[in-house]
C-alpha cells in the first residue's frame, strides 16, 4: 500500500506542476485500468527500477501516432518522386509565437546577407548606423560642424553638435521644435524618413553656402597676403605678429572635450608585435629566397639583361600624343609583316615570352644550356623589341612587302651589331652565372639523377646542392616532400658507396657527405634506418651466397666498410639493442669469422673492422670475442712459420697453411727505415704496384695498429672477470713468440705499451654467488575482500574489459530494440494495407449494390410498364 | 663370332676411358646391355642347374672402366647408379669393386690414389642396401632357381658389402675423403654390416687423429658403444681432449654437440667430469661466435640441471673471498685433475657483457637459480650466423634512436681510432 501511495504522489506532483497538456496524461496515469504494474519478486535495497510501472495503452497510441506521422506518410508517398518542401522558417512550428518567428526570420535574413559577396570589394562592409544615420556620415558632419564653429556663438553648444555628440536623443524633438511652424503650417506630422531627408538637404545647403563663403574668404585673404607681402618688404616684421594675434583671438578655443576625444581617437592603439616565425615559415622564406636567387641566376645565365626587361613596357602606342616625342633610332625601324597581320604577331610573341618565363621557372636542370641558345634568345629578344617599337607607326606602314623584307634584313644586320656588343658584355655575366649553382633543386627521383646532379662538382658545391635540396623541399612545405627526402637518403648512401668503389676512392668527398647524411638521418630516422638495414641485408646475403658457393668468403669492398663506419656516426652504438647497430654487429662478426685472410689488403680490411668493433663498443665496453681472435690471428701471421706453442689460433686463421707469414718482415733495411704512418684507405681497393719496401712498411704499420688495438682492448676489457683468460693467448704470443728485438724502435714502443697494459692488471677472482631467490609467500586462507562500488554492476575485469562488456550489452539491447521496431513497423504497414484493401472492397461492394439496386428498380419499372401494357 | 664379340667388348672397355662423356655413356650402356643379354643367353652351356649364369668377367670390365685411376668419373658413376637398383648387379659390382681395390692398392703399394679412391667412394657410397630379404625382388636376370642361390640371400649381400667397405677403408684415405666416409658411416654403412664391430679399428684410428675427423668418428663410435656394447677405455678423457677452440667454428658443430649432449646426459657421470666439461666449454666459449654462444649457454644450463653437484660452479656461498688465480687448469688432459670443481664460471659472467643482446641475456640466466625444466637445444644446434642476422634485421623497431653528437666527417669523432691509424687517401 505504502508503495502505491508513494507512486500516486509521484504522479500527482507533475500533474499539478505542469500545464493542462500534461494533466490528461496524469489522468490516464492515475487510471488504474491503464496502468500495468510489473511486480518485483524481491525488493533490493539501493536498486533503482525503471520499469516497475508501465502505461501500455498510452505508449501504444503514441507509437501509432508517430507512425502515422512518419511511416504512413512515407507509405503514401512511396511512388511519388516530386516533393514539396517548405523552406520557410518555423512555418509549422506551433511552439514559436508569431513575433518570435518574425524575429528569427529577420535574423536569418541578416545572416544571409552578412559577409562580403566579393572579397575585393572593400566598401561593401556593413554600414554602421547610429540613430538611422551612417556613422561615417556623422563623422563628416562633425568635421564640418567643428570647422565652422567660428560662425556660431562661442561657448554654447550648437544643436547639431550636441546631436552628434550625445546621440541626438532629443535631436528629433529639437528638429521638430525648430520646424514647428512649418509643421503647423502643413498640419501633418512628417514621417521619420521625410524628416531625415529634410535635415540632409538642409545641411547640404548649409555646407554649400559655407563653402562658397570660405572660398571667397580665402580669396580675400590671399589677395590680402599678396598685398601684404608687397608691403612687407617695405616695413619691418612687427606687424604680422599683431595680425596673427588678431587671428588667434578670432579663432575659437577648441573644445576641451573635443580635444580629448580626438586625442583618444588618434592615439596609437596597442598593436600586436610581430610574432616569432615558426620553422615552417622560416623554411618557406628560405625557399623563397633561394628561388628568387635561382631565378636571378637563371636570368643572368641566359644573358637577359635587366635593361631589356625594363625597355619592354616603355613602348608607345600608335595613338600616343605625348608631347615629348623623341625620335630615336629604333623608331625608324619598320614593322615586319607576318601573314599580313600585325597585331597578332605581337601577342603571339608575348605569349611566347610568357612561355619562356615559365620555362625559366621550371627549367632548373637546364643549367647546361649552351651559348648558342642564349644567343638565339637574345636575337629573338631583339626582334621582339623591334616588333614592339614598330607599333608606334602602325598607321603609317603601307609599304610593300618586299620593302618590308629588305628592311627586315637591314634591321637584322643592325640587330646583330647591337647584339655583338651586348653579347660581349653579357658573356662574362653568363659565365659567372653558369659556374654559379642553381638555387632551387627538386629532389632527385632516381639515383641516376642525383648522380648527374653531383657529378663533376667540387665537394663544397655538392654539399651546397644537397643543402639546398633539403631546404627547398622541407617536409613542411609540401606533402610529398617527406617521401622524396627519405628516398634521397638512400640515393645518397648509394652515391657514397659508389664513390668508395671507384678506383681512386673519393674519400674526402665521402668525409664531407657524411654531414648531409647525418642531417637527413636526424629528420627521418625510420627511413634512414630502413635503407641502411637494406644495404646491410644485401651485403650479408651476398656474403652468405659466396660462402655457400665457394665454401669461404672474401672481404667486402671498401664501400661496405664505409657504410659500417657511417652507421657508427649516425646511430648510437652503445645501445643494448638497436635496429641498425645490432645487425651491423652481426655482420661484422661474420666478416671477422668467415672471411679468409689471404692478402695484405684483407689484413687491412680486417683491422679496419676491428677498429669499427672497438669504436662500437668503446662506450658500452661490451665483449667481442671475434675481435680478440682476429688480433691474435694477425699476430700469428706476422711470425715465421713454426709450430705454434701455447696458444691456438681460431678460425679463419689456421695454425698451418699457405697464408702464413703475411705480415712477416725479414728485410733489415726495411725494418730500419720504417716510420709510423697512417694507412691510406685507398690501398684497400687499389692494388698499388708498390715496391717491396713500401709493402713491408705497410705490414709494419699494420702490426703497430694491431698492438695499439690490443692495448685498447686491454683497457676496455679490464673489468671483465675472465680478462686474463681472454687475453691469455695474446699475451703468450706477445711475450714468447714475437721477435721484438728485430722490430724498429717505434714499433717496440707500441709493443711495450700494449704489453704493459696487458700485464698491469691484477688477477682477481671472487667466487660466483647466485642471486637469492625470492621466498615464495605462504598461502593464506583469509577471504579476499573486494570493495563493492556500485550494486548491480559487474565488478570483475579491468576497466577496459568492463567497457567492452558494457558496449557489447548496449549493442545487444539496441539490436533487440531495432528488431522490435522493425517488426512493429511491418505490422503497422500490414494493418494499413489491410484496411486499404477492406476499404476498397467495401466501396466496390457498395457500388455493386447500387448498380444492382438501380438495375432492379429499372427492371421493376420495366416489368410494371409491361404489366400495365398487358393490362391495357 | 665369339672372337669378334671379345674384341668388341675390349674396344668398348677402352672406350669407357674416352674423353667425351657421350661416348663413355654410350659404351657403358652398351656393355650393360651385353651383360644383360649374356646373362640370359650364356656363352658357355650351363653344366648343371643352379649354377649362376651371370657374366662376372664382363662386369669386371665395366667396373674397371668406371674406376679410372687418374680422373674423376663421378658423372659416369652417377649414370651407372640406375643399374645398381638391380640386386644381382649390385651384388656382383660389390664383388668386383672389392677385387679391384685389392688389386689396385697392391699394385700401387699403399701410395694414395686420390682419384681412384674418390671414384670408388662415389661408386659405393650411394649403394642402397635392402633392409629385408623380401625386398630383394628386382633382378636384372630372371632365374628360376633363384631361391637356392647365394645371390638371393640378404646375408650374402651383407657379407659382400662388409668386405668391400673393409677393403676400401683398410688403406689410407685423403683427409677430405676421410671426412666424407665418416659422415655417411653411421647412416649407410654400419647398419648393413654383419659385424659392425669390425669397424672399430677404423673408427678408433679416426678418433685418434684429432680435429674434425675425431668429431666425426664420434658418431660411429657412439653407435658401436650404444648398440654393440663396445668398451672404449678413456672415452670421456678423449672427448674432453677433443674440446678445442675450433669446435665452435667447424661445420659439424651441430652434430658434435648433439652427441656430446647425449654422452653427457647420463646422470651417473661423476661431478668432477661434468664440471671439467662445463669449465672447458665455457672457457672455449670466450672465442666463440654468437651463434655458437647462443647454443652453448643453454647447453651448460642443461648440464647444471642434470648434475646439481656442479652448481658450485655458479654458486659458492662459503668460498674464499678472493682468489688470485683460477684454480681450473686448462692444459690438464685428465678431467679429474683439472680442479674444475674448485673454480667458478667467470667466463659466463664475462659473456654477460657480450655485444649480442641475446647472448648477454642468455648468460644472465646463470645469475638466477635455474628452473627445473631443461632447455630444448635441438633448435639451437643448427643456428647459423646468417639466420641470426636475418632475425635481427627483421625485428621491427618502434623508434630509432639517433646519435646526438653532430658529425664532423668520417673520422671526426672524439678520440677516433681511425684517425690515428688510417688516412683518407
Amino acid at each position: 500500500m505504502g508503495k502505491a501511495a508513494k507512486r500516486k504522489r509521484k504522479v500527482s506532483v507533475p500533474s499539478t506542476a505542469k500545464g493542462p497538456v500534461k494533466s490528461a496524461m496524469a489522468v490516464v496515469k492515475s487510471n488504474p485500468f491503464e496502468v500495468k504494474v510489473n511486480r518485483q519478486k524481491f525488493d533490493i535495497l539501493g536498486r533503482k527500477t525503471k520499469n516497475d510501472v508501465g502505461l501500455p495503452g498510452v505508449s501504444r497510441s503514441k507509437a501509432i501516432k508517430k507512425r502515422n506521422q512518419t511511416l504512413l506518410k512515407e507509405y503514401k508517398e512511396r511512388e511519388k518522386t516530386n516533393v514539396f518542401k517548405d523552406k520557410r522558417f518555423g512555418e509549422y512550428n506551433t511552439k514559436i509565437t508569431p513575433e518570435e518567428k518574425m524575429i528569427r526570420r529577420f535574423a536569418l535574413e541578416r545572416q544571409q546577407n552578412y559577409g562580403k559577396k566579393n572579397i575585393y570589394n572593400l566598401n561593401e562592409d556593413e554600414e554602421l548606423t547610429h540613430y538611422g544615420q551612417s556613422l561615417a556620415e556623422i563623422e563628416k558632419l562633425n568635421d564640418i560642424v567643428d570647422s565652422d564653429s567660428d560662425t556660431e556663438e562661442r561657448g554654447t553648444l550648437s544643436a547639431e553638435l550636441t546631436a552628434a555628440h550625445f546621440g541626438g536623443g532629443g535631436g528629433l524633438l529639437r528638429k521638430k521644435v525648430s520646424n514647428e511652424q512649418q509643421d503647423e503650417a502643413e498640419e501633418k506630422p512628417k514621417s521619420r524618413k521625410e524628416l531625415l531627408e529634410e535635415m540632409i538637404a538642409k545641411s547640404k545647403q548649409e555646407k554649400q553656402e559655407r563653402q562658397t563663403r570660405r572660398e571667397s574668404a580665402l580669396e580675400l585673404t590671399e589677395k590680402l597676403d599678396k598685398d601684404w607681402k608687397e608691403i612687407q618688404t617695405l616695413i619691418a616684421h612687427k606687424t604680422p605678429k599683431s595680425e596673427r594675434k588678431d587671428k588667434e583671438t578670432e579663432k575659437p578655443k577648441p573644445d576641451e572635450y573635443d580635444m580629448i576625444v580626438r586625442e583618444l581617437g588618434f592615439e596609437m592603439k596597442a598593436k600586436p608585435s610581430e610574432r616569432l616565425k615558426t620553422e615552417e615559415e622560416l623554411a618557406k622564406e628560405e625557399q623563397a629566397r633561394l628561388q628568387k636567387l635561382e631565378a636571378d641566376r637563371l636570368r643572368r645565365m641566359r644573358g637577359i639583361d635587366e635593361e631589356a626587361n625594363k625597355k619592354r613596357p616603355s613602348h608607345m602606342s600608335a595613338d600616343d600624343l605625348a608631347d615629348g616625342f623623341i625620335l630615336d633610332k629604333d623608331d625608324r625601324r619598320l614593322l615586319s609583316y607576318k601573314d599580313g597581320k600585325i597585331n597578332i604577331e605581337n601577342e603571339e610573341e608575348k605569349e611566347e615570352d610568357e612561355g619562356e618565363e615559365e620555362e625559366e621557372e621550371e627549367g632548373e636542370e637546364e643549367d647546361n644550356e649552351n651559348e648558342e641558345e642564349s644567343q638565339e634568345e637574345s636575337a629573338s629578344e631583339n626582334e621582339e623589341d623591334d616588333a614592339a617599337d614598330s607599333h608606334s607607326d602602325l598607321e603609317s606602314d603601307l609599304e610593300s612587302e618586299e620593302e618590308a623584307a629588305g628592311n627586315k634584313e637591314e634591321k637584322k644586320h643592325k640587330a646583330n651589331e647591337n647584339e655583338s656588343q651586348n653579347v660581349e658584355k653579357s658573356d662574362l655575366k653568363r659565365e659567372a652565372a653558369k659556374s654559379e649553382l642553381p638555387y632551387t633543386f627538386s629532389v632527385p627521383e632516381s639515383y641516376e639523377t642525383l648522380k648527374s646532379l653531383l657529378a663533376g662538382r667540387t665537394i663544397e658545391e655538392q654539399l651546397i646542392i644537397l643543402e639546398r635540396i633539403q631546404k627547398c623541399n622541407h617536409p613542411s612545405l609540401a606533402v610529398g616532400n617527406k617521401a622524396k627526402l627519405e628516398k634521397l637518403f638512400g640515393f645518397l648512401l648509394e652515391y657514397v658507396g659508389e664513390l668508395a668503389t671507384l678506383d681512386l676512392p673519393e674519400l674526402r668527398t665521402i668525409d664531407k657527405l657524411v654531414l648531409p647524411l647525418y642531417n637527413l638521418c636526424q629528420m627521418f630516422p625510420e627511413a634512414a634506418s630502413d635503407s641502411i638495414k637494406f644495404i646491410l641485408r644485401d651485403a650479408a646475403h651476398d656474403l652468405e651466397e659466396v660462402i655457400e658457393v665457394k665454401g669461404r668468403a672474401t672481404y667486402p669492398g671498401l664501400d661496405t666498410l664505409i657504410y659500417l663506419k657511417i652507421v657508427s656516426l649516425l646511430f648510437p652504438t652503445s645501445d643494448f639493442w638497436h635496429p641498425v647497430v645490432t645487425p651491423a654487429f652481426m655482420y661484422m662478426s661474420q666478416l671477422l669469422t668467415k672471411c679468409r685472410v689471404t692478402t695484405l689488403q684483407d689484413v687491412i680490411k680486417g683491422l679496419f673492422i676491428c677498429c669499427l668493433f672497438l669504436e662500437y663498443v668503446s662506450l658500452s665496453r661490451r665483449f667481442v670475442p671475434e675481435l680478440i681472435n682476429f688480433l691474435l690471428g694477425v699476430l700469428h701471421i706476422s711470425l715465421p712459420k713454426k709450430k705454434a706453442q701455447g696458444y691456438t689460433v681460431v678460425h679463419p686463421f689456421t695454425p698451418v697453411g699457405k697464408n702464413l707469414e703475411l705480415l712477416l718482415v725479414c728485410d733489415k733495411e726495411d725494418l730500419k727505415s720504417w716510420e709510423k704512418q697512417n694507412v691510406p684507405l685507398s690501398i684497400v681497393t687499389r692494388l698499388k704496384e708498390t715496391s717491396r719496401t713500401e709493402i713491408n712498411h705497410t705490414r709494419l704499420s699494420c702490426l703497430a695498429l694491431c698492438f695499439d688495438l690490443i692495448k685498447k682492448c686491454a683497457a676496455l676489457y679490464e673489468s671483465l672477470p675472465s680478462f686474463h683468460e681472454i687475453m691469455h693467448p695474446v699475451r703468450i704470443l706477445l711475450t714468447q713468440h714475437l721477435p721484438v728485438n728485430e722490430y724498429p724502435e717505434k714499433l717496440q714502443e707500441w709493443y711495450h705499451s700494449a704489453l704493459k697494459e696487458l700485464e698491469n692488471r691484477v688477477k682477481h677472482y671472487t667466487p660466483l654467488i647466485c642471486e637469492k631467490k625470492k621466498p615464495v609467500p605462504l598461502k593464506q586462507y583469509t577471504p579476499k575482500i573486494v570493495k563493492v562500488l556500485e550494486f548491480g554492476r559487474k565488478q570483475a575485469g579491468s576497466k577496459k574489459e568492463q567497457e567492452r562488456k558494457q558496449l557489447i550489452q548496449r549493442h545487444k539491447r539496441e539490436l533487440k530494440g531495432a528488431i522490435r521496431e522493425i517488426r512493429k513497423d511491418n505490422q503497422y504497414l500490414a494493418r494499413m494495407q489491410l484496411s486499404e484493401i477492406m476499404e476498397r472492397d467495401s466501396a466496390r461492394k457498395r457500388k455493386v449494390k447500387e448498380l444492382l439496386g438501380s438495375l432492379a428498380t429499372q427492371e421493376g419499372e420495366w416489368k410494371a410498364m409491361k404489366r400495365n401494357k398487358w393490362k391495357n | 663370332m665369339r672372337h669378334r664379340y671379345r674384341d668388341c667388348v675390349g674396344c668398348l672397355g677402352e672406350l669407357m676411358g674416352h674423353e667425351a662423356f657421350q661416348v663413355k655413356e654410350l659404351a657403358l650402356c652398351t656393355l650393360m646391355k651385353f651383360v644383360e643379354l649374356e646373362a640370359q643367353y650364356p656363352l658357355i652351356k650351363i653344366e648343371w642347374k643352379g649354377t649362376l649364369t651371370f657374366p662376372c668377367d664382363l662386369l669386371k670390365v665395366v667396373v674397371d672402366g668406371l674406376l679410372p685411376t687418374h680422373e674423376d668419373a663421378s658423372l659416369l658413376i652417377s649414370r651407372f647408379q640406375e643399374y645398381m637398383e638391380y640386386d644381382d648387379v649390385r651384388y656382383f659390382v660389390m664383388k668386383a669393386v672389392t677385387a679391384s681395390v685389392g688389386q689396385v692398392m697392391q699394385k700401387t703399394k699403399e701410395r694414395p690414389l686420390p682419384f681412384y679412391q674418390q671414384n670408388v667412394f662415389s661408386l659405393i657410397s650411394p649403394i642402397n642396401m635392402p633392409n629385408k630379404e623380401s625386398e630383394m625382388v628386382k633382378f636384372m636376370v630372371k632365374q628360376d632357381n633363384r631361391e637356392e642361390l647365394k645371390l638371393s640371400r640378404l646375408q650374402a649381400h651383407k657379407q659382400v658389402f662388409e668386405k668391400m667397405w673393409l677393403t676400401f677403408l683398410k688403406h689410407k684415405l685423403p683427409t677430405g675423403l676421410y671426412k666424407k666416409v665418416l659422415v655417411i658411416l653411421h647412416d649407410s654403412v654400419l647398419p648393413y654390416m654383419n659385424e659392425p664391430t669390425l669397424m672399430m679399428d677404423f673408427l678408433t684410428v679416426a678418433y685418434g687423429i684429432g680435429g674434425a675427423i675425431s668429431l666425426l668418428a664420434l658418431n660411429g663410435l657412439f653407435i658401436l658403444i650404444h648398440q654393440h656394447n663396445l668398451e672404449y677405455p678413456d672415452f670421456y678423457k678423449k672427448l674432453y681432449s677433443l674440446l678445442d677452440p675450433s669446435i665452435y667454428h667447424v661445420k659439424y658443430r651441430a652434430r658434435f654437440f648433439h652427441l656430446t649432449d647425449l654422452f653427457l646426459s647420463s646422470s651417473h657421470l661423476p661431478a668432477y667430469l661434468v664440471a671439467a666439461f662445463i669449465k672447458r666449454l665455457s672457457r672455449l666459449a670466450l672465442t666463440a661466435p654468437p651463434e655458437a654462444l647462443l647454443m652453448i649457454i643453454p647447453f651448460i644450463c642443461n648440464l647444471f640441471r642434470r648434475h646439481p653437484a656442479c652448481r658450485v660452479l655458479v654458486h659458492r656461498p662459503g668460498g674464499p673471498a678472493d682468489m688470485s688465480e683460477d684454480p681450473y687448469v686448462m692444459e690438464e688432459e685428465e678431467p679429474s685433475k683439472s680442479r674444475a670443481l674448485e673454480s667458478s664460471l667467470w667466463e659466463i659472467q664475462s659473456l654477460q657483457n657480450h655485444y649480442h643482446p641475446d647472448v648477454a641475456k642468455a648468460a644472465a640466466v646463470l645469475n638466477q637459480s635455474l628452473s627445473e625444466m631443461e632447455d630444448d637445444i635441438s633448435g639451437l644446434l643448427e643456428l647459423s650466423a646468417s639466420e641470426l642476422f636475418d632475425k635481427e634485421v627483421k625485428k621491427k623497431a618502434v623508434d630509432v634512436p639517433l646519435e646526438f653528437e653532430q658529425v664532423r666527417g668520417l673520422f671526426g669523432k672524439k678520440n677516433d681510432i681511425f684517425a690515428e691509424h688510417f688516412s683518407l687517401d
